[in-house]
């Protein structure tokens, strides 16, 4: 059990002492390609086994690989998102090992000479805190089929529409140290992934998958041997499955055992990592480079041109919003957590309270669409109307209360905010001789209060500025009031 | 009938053009020939039938004036291409139910050109042997064989025997570290093993990716040239396929050779070769000499290292690609009651011991800890082989070998399998180069077998072997027929 | 068999067949052992090469690898990959039962 006192996020507190996690990170990204990466049979499929399958894909004898120029573009970009070493020169090779789901008897990697190299990202711990986490190499890969082994007692059943459909590899530096980095890492190359449209980084579906390498220390310490988390594909289950392994790690070695090097799968139901059923031997993968494929190349001008075509990515993005919006950091990275989010923010804030406007999408319209289980492509409430209605707030037109309720009737009617406060007449007053008209009648009506507050009861103020705003359906202006009030409650 | 079989490809196809024979008739008198002669065990599977389809098909053509350029000529196509709905075992038990929905684009092209498939023809396991002796269904036997059944040579023995034998009129193979050559020198006829990607290896079982080569093996070096002409060809389908374009290699049959420069290099003539190879490795210098070539003695100096280098190369790449061959999605399968047993069983019953033998080489030299001192070795080495051609064609235009270091040696004779290794040992060096290389049988030595001797050209230069192959055949004046030949 | 230099032992060559997945049956392990052996002995005589300063060969033929546009130009012949299967069952290829 973690107590939260004096712990930083990825410590542990043991019998013993304080320890640390390392965390590296293997994240599977399927390239939203077309056709596999070097098979011309659709990367997309619906449920039909076996029915966007090629020859090449079923390894049949004689077959060839082709590689998929998009994929070649999509690795280059993602390498520049990542600020990474674009090699303009790498080779594939065969990881050569034996499953059903994998017809050629090996799958056709990148093994010593990747596409691209080290690069960096930073990622937002909190609304304060950066830190870097290195990348070590991205790679391009074939992905393997699927089996199924619990429809028949005695039987597995093949799928290989999945088989060679086109992965990236990006392959994290152990810098990462607590499973909320390693959630927010995740996420931010989900992001970036999803911004360069390399990627539709859906983890439910399977487009986005991660393998978690976990080992424990004391801090100061040289690194722990490590295990290996595989297939996690949600983020919460990434932060449970590594919380939970590095605990299991503790307590071996704080009950003086030693951590087996070992691949492990995490159980959903129990929330803990258990070893796969392992094998008498390790994998030796005889990596060679595939003789089928000669060294892929390509020019410097060629990047430059795929460097051209990348998008305005998250941080600068983010960077650019605080700056010219006046929006919190927190706020701007949540609005860059998605590029649909970022154009729709922009707009709804073009000539309005940049602030106010990341306010309202933030907390309000994000609220009401997860409520009715929209996204935001299909909100009812447009930009323009969200910015609309800022800007009615901004003027004083209505209260930020009554915006709450011109805001529900924008869900369901679509309607602009100007239509629906003039259709109900919702304008705010703030016109003094109005409001005092309303104060005068309250007073008049509430004597025995008046004489108690002003007795020094000063608790009943709110009584006061209650009753006026309920005798004028809540659009007084609720600033004026209390100045009012104050003025006149003598 | 047997005039039928007299002719020689380029001889048949001007007579098929001509309309003195018709397709029918030849593709009968070759399936005639084919019964006659199937103690040899050349074919695998006739295809009867179908060959007869197809040469009706190439007579109308041949009418209708849209005859292409091998209309109605009837050839074997060695079991390790893959021909669409006919059965494609690659010689091995493993594939032995085996009928592929695709037809290989080296085979496409012929069928494109008018070719007529007479059947399919056996060849060593995998391509892995130098004898035919490892096929699954029996040994090939030498159409030259005197008293005792002699080898073919291998891995393409039947296409080797059947073309020897006139029960095809030419037939396809594959050379991987010799076998098209070797059994060509073996059986008396030409076998020519174009440029690294010249021809598609597309369909092709594949065996050694980085030395697979598909050629022709025929009677005569025009023959050779009108079936590479048809076979060879950029295939976007294979990514090591060359898109260079091959010039019509019948225009350069007759060019003179005057001027040119003849390597003979000294390093293909060490101990080991039987006399009568020597006499005739040295009439086939004469020859070109008094022909008009300039002879250059040069030096590959990393010659001996070839067979070690292949021997890591080829079964690496080989244990990598028979890895395919698992029973799950074709071919034979061993029920077990675990996927791993599975596995192993149905390889360890399908695959014979020299292909087995092979793929263990390969796996332990791909394996941990080795693969720097073995396979990386290897690699490096061959790059200093294919420097030692790049740095000879500097100073020279051909190179002029024995093709083998013996003639057909009895079946059953070799049964060390290094021994046989060292079968391939003139034939190696040009496969990992990648330059092209031809065989063509200059005469028969004291037993009664014939002699080859190999031509090399540099990459992409098949006009030029072919000419010189061509005016050395003219010299050498072979037209001998064997034994065991369909009269 | 003349004695051998032996550089692969029985169990070296049953730890290869596992990964190869070969069944070898015990009365041709040693055979296969010394043939092995004959073999890795003949190619270590690349040990006499100098190649400090050489790459190894990536491709004979010299050319860069090809690149394919991105269109569906295959797939949707499940009949025809199934075909040749042992055994299949509503489109799937079927095998013992993996447990993982």
């Amino acid at each position: 059990m973690t107590e939260t006192l004096n712990l930083k996020p990825g410590q542990i507190k043991g019998t013993s002492g304080i320890w640390e996690m390392v965390i590296g990170l293997e994240i599977h990204a399927q390239i939203s390609s077309k056709s596999k990466l070097f098979s011309g049979a659709s990367a997309s499929f619906g449920s039909d086994a076996n029915s966007s399958v090629s020859l090449v894909d079923a390894a049949m004898p004689g077959m060839l690989p082709v590689i998929n120029k998009f994929c070649v573009e999509q690795a280059v970009k993602t390498g520049l998102a990542l600020n990474a070493k674009i090699n303009n020169i790498s080779v594939f090779d065969r990881k050569n090992y034996f499953y059903a789901d994998l017809p050629q008897g090996y799958q056709i990697s990148q093994f010593t000479k990747p596409i691209v190299g080290e690069g960096e990202i930073i990622i937002d711990l909190d609304s304060e805190n950066q830190t870097v986490v290195g990348i070590e190499r991205l790679h391009l890969e074939q992905d393997a089929g699927k089996s199924l082994h619990d429809q028949h007692p005695t039987k597995s059943f093949i799928d290989l529409n999945r088989t060679g459909v086109a992965l990236m590899e990006i392959v994290s530096k152990p810098d990462i140290r607590s499973p909320q980095e390693a959630g927010a890492y995740v996420k931010k190359i989900r992001s970036i992934l999803r911004y360069i449209g390399a990627c539709d980084g859906n983890m439910e579906e399977g487009s986005l998958r991660a393998d978690c390498n976990v080992s424990v220390r004391r801090p100061g310490d040289e690194f722990g041997t490590r295990c290996e988390i595989k297939n996690l594909n949600s983020i919460r289950f990434i932060i449970q499955a590594i919380q939970s392994e590095a605990e299991r790690q503790v307590d071996i070695i704080e009950s003086g055992g030693k951590i087996n090097q070992e691949t492990r799968l995490f159980d959903t139901s129990t929330g803990e990592t258990r070893s796969m059923r392992s094998k008498e031997d390790a994998h030796d993968y005889r990596y060679f480079p595939d003789p089928d494929l000669l060294p892929l190349e390509f020019s410097n001008e060629w990047v430059a041109e795929i460097k051209e075509t990348l998008p305005e990515l998250p941080d600068s993005l983010k960077k650019r919003l605080i700056k010219d919006f006046g929006i919190t950091p927190y706020d701007a990275s949540v609005l860059v957590e998605e590029k649909d989010y970022t154009d729709f923010y922009i707009k709804a804030a073009n000539g309005v309270d940049g602030k106010l406007t990341a306010n309202w999408m933030i907390t309000e319209l994000f609220g009401a669409l997860k409520k009715e289980n929209l996204t935001l492509e299909n909100s009812p409430v447009s930009p323009e109307n969200l910015g609309k209605l800022v800007g009615l707030i901004s003027k004083g037109v209505i209260s930020g209360k009554i915006a709450k309720d011109v805001f529900s009737e924008m869900m369901i009617s679509k309607k602009s905010p100007e239509d629906i406060v003039k259709e109900k007449g919702l304008e705010q007053v703030s016109d003094d001789k109005e409001i005092l008209k309303l104060i005068d009648k309250v007073i008049l009506e509430n004597q025995e209060k008046v004489k108690d507050y002003l007795g020094g009861k000063d608790k009943l103020f709110g009584f006061f500025v209650g009753q006026v705003m309920k005798l004028s359906q809540g659009k007084a202006n609720p600033g004026l009031v209390n100045k009012l009030l104050k003025e006149n409650l003598k | 009938m047997s005039d039928f079989l007299k002719l020689d490809l380029l001889g048949a196809s001007i007579a098929l053009k001509n309309k003195e024979i018709s397709s029918v008739e030849l593709t009968n008198a070759y399936l005639n020939a084919i019964e006659k002669t199937s103690s040899l065990g050349a074919y695998l599977d006739v295809q009867a039938d179908y060959a007869l389809e197809m040469a009706n098909r190439s007579d109308k053509k041949i009418q209708q004036g849209t005859a292409g350029p091998l209309e109605g000529i009837p050839i074997g196509v060695k079991d390790m291409f893959c021909t669409k709905n006919i059965k494609t075992t690659a010689s091995s038990k493993i594939l032995e139910n085996f009928y592929p929905t695709y037809e290989s684009t080296v085979t496409q092209n012929l069928w494109n050109d008018g070719a007529v498939m007479l059947g399919k023809l056996s060849c060593d396991e995998f391509a892995m042997g130098s004898s035919n002796e490892t096929a699954a269904k029996g040994n090939v036997i030498n159409p030259w064989s005197k008293t005792n059944p002699m080898s073919p040579g291998g891995s393409s023995g039947g296409s080797a025997a059947a073309v020897a034998a006139r029960s095809a009129l030419a037939a396809t193979g594959t050379d991987t570290g010799g076998s098209i050559r070797q059994p060509a020198a073996f059986c008396g006829i030409t076998g020519l093993k174009p440029t690294y990607g010249r021809c598609s290896r597309w369909g092709i079982v594949a065996f050694s990716s980085s030395l697979d080569q598909a050629g022709p093996l025929t009677r005569t070096v025009s023959d050779a040239a009108l079936m590479l002409n048809s076979m060879a060809g950029y295939d976007v389908k294979d990514s090591t396929s060359a898109n260079i374009s091959m010039p019509d290699l019948m225009t350069y049959l007759d060019n003179s050779i005057k001027g040119k420069k003849i390597g003979i290099p000294k390093e293909y003539t060490q101990d080991g070769i039987s006399q009568d190879i020597m006499k005739f490795y040295e009439s086939s210098i004469s020859w070109l000499k008094d022909s008009g070539a300039e002879i250059v003695p040069v030096s590959l100096p990393h010659t001996k290292y070839a067979l070690p280098v292949y021997y890591i190369i080829a079964p690496a790449e080989a244990s990598s690609n028979l890895a395919r061959y698992d029973g799950v999605r074709y071919g034979v399968r061993n029920e077990a009651a675990t996927l791993d047993e599975m596995y192993e069983l149905t390889r360890g019953n399908g695959f014979g011991d020299e292909v087995k033998r092979r793929i263990m080489i390969g796996t332990y030299v791909l394996s941990s800890g080795y693969y720097d001192a073995y396979y990386l070795k290897a690699q490096k080495v061959r790059r200093l082989i294919k420097e030692d051609f790049e740095n000879v064609f500097k100073n020279v235009d051909y190179l002029l070998t024995p093709s083998t270091p013996t003639t057909a040696f009895e079946l059953g004779q070799k049964q060390d399998p290094l021994t046989m290794y060292l079968n391939d040992i003139f034939t190696v060096p040009a496969s990992l180069a990648g330059v092209p290389g031809i065989s063509i049988p200059v005469g028969l030595d004291n037993s009664g077998l014939p002699v080859g001797v190999q031509l090399i050209a540099n990459s992409f230069d098949e006009p030029g072997l072919i000419n010189v192959a061509r005016t050395l055949e003219k010299c050498a004046d072979f037209n001998l027929i064997p034994d065991g030949a369909a009269k | 068999m003349s004695s051998i230099k032996s550089i692969v032992d029985i169990p070296t060559v049953n730890k290869i067949a596992r990964l190869a997945r070969l069944e070898i049956l015990e009365k041709n392990k040693q055979n296969l052992t010394n043939d092995l052996n004959n073999i890795l002995e003949f190619v270590a005589q690349l040990n006499e090469v100098d190649t400090s300063n050489v790459e190894p060969l990536a491709s004979v033929t010299g050319h860069k690898l090809p690149l394919r546009n991105d269109e569906v130009t295959d797939g949707n012949i499940g009949e025809l990959v199934l075909q040749n299967a042992p055994e299949t069952s509503s489109g799937f290829f079927v095998v013992p039962k993996v447990i993982e």
